[in-house]
């Protein structure tokens, strides 16, 4: 709410074909989880990032729904095997139906 | 004969008193899921079939001082390939307001069926995951983690 949600994404440039490579991400997020209170007693609103996604040349590859356990400021890393240049997608889906994305260029060879 | 028993006595109703006062202050408005409510989520996935053990790296702190964000990492042994992946992980905790944590649908692109993420406990349980394989068979893991302090703050 206080900040507008900044996807980070670590990368590598380049990948010899088949190489493995990790895919580190982060994007600041309150994610907040529905079971909080406020001062009042009042239950805060559930409002969190539900999805991530990524794909390369716009086939996915990956995928991870969140619950509401996913901490703060949500990381995820997971890993591609390269194949050819091509071009990352990445997304976020907030519960609020704003959609967050950041794309990273691969080459391959 | 007499002290030695009332002295056990009284520290008997200290603790229970403690417990008691205890219980009364951690007792939050606050509902958590079981491990039934664990077996319900799996068994919505994928009714009643047979689970085998093994195939899953399930890596995560055995102590964590803070609930609020206890790394998890995940890896499942496979080649994957076209013919053999895994197509699916699912991860749940016995212990949280909701049972659920994270799914992941993995593709073979990936090479490596690993993901790591951070995930709020808030309290001491188990950790449960469930990896898909592409030819419809299931693997489980199951791991404690004891919570220092709580990540579910009221």
């Amino acid at each position: 709410m206080t900040t507008k949600p900044t996807p980070r994404v670590r990368v590598p440039a380049k990948a010899a074909a088949g190489e493995l490579i990790e895919i580190k991400t982060l994007i600041s997020h309150e994610m907040e989880s529905g079971q909080r209170k406020d001062a009042q007693g009042k239950t805060i609103p559930r409002k969190i990032i539900n999805k991530f996604s990524a794909s390369f040349n716009g086939k996915p590859i990956f995928s991870a729904d969140w619950h509401p356990a996913i901490s703060a400021n949500p990381y995820q890393s997971f890993f591609y095997k390269a194949a050819e240049s091509g071009e990352f997608t990445f997304s976020w889906k907030d519960d609020d139906g704003q959609e967050y994305t950041a794309r990273n260029k691969l080459t391959v060879g | 004969m007499n002290s030695p028993t009332t002295g056990l006595t009284r520290r008997a109703t200290i603790t229970a008193g403690a417990i008691a006062a205890l219980a009364g202050l951690l007792a939050p408005r606050m509902a958590f899921a079981d491990e039934k409510q664990v077996a319900d989520e799996i068994k919505k996935l994928y009714g009643d079939k047979a689970m085998a053990e093994g195939k899953i790296r399930l890596d995560v702190p055995e102590i964590a001082e803070n609930g609020l964000v206890v790394p998890i990492n995940i890896e499942v042994d496979s080649p994957m390939t076209e013919a053999d992946h895994v197509k699916a992980v699912h991860v749940f905790a016995d212990g949280n307001p909701l049972p659920g944590i994270v799914s992941y649908s993995f593709t073979p692109a990936c090479g490596k069926a690993s993901a790591a993420t951070r995930m709020r406990l808030a309290q001491t349980q188990n950790i449960i995951c469930i990896a898909e394989m592409s030819n419809g068979t299931l693997h489980t893991a199951k791991a404690n983690v004891k919570v220092t302090i709580g990540g579910c703050g009221g």
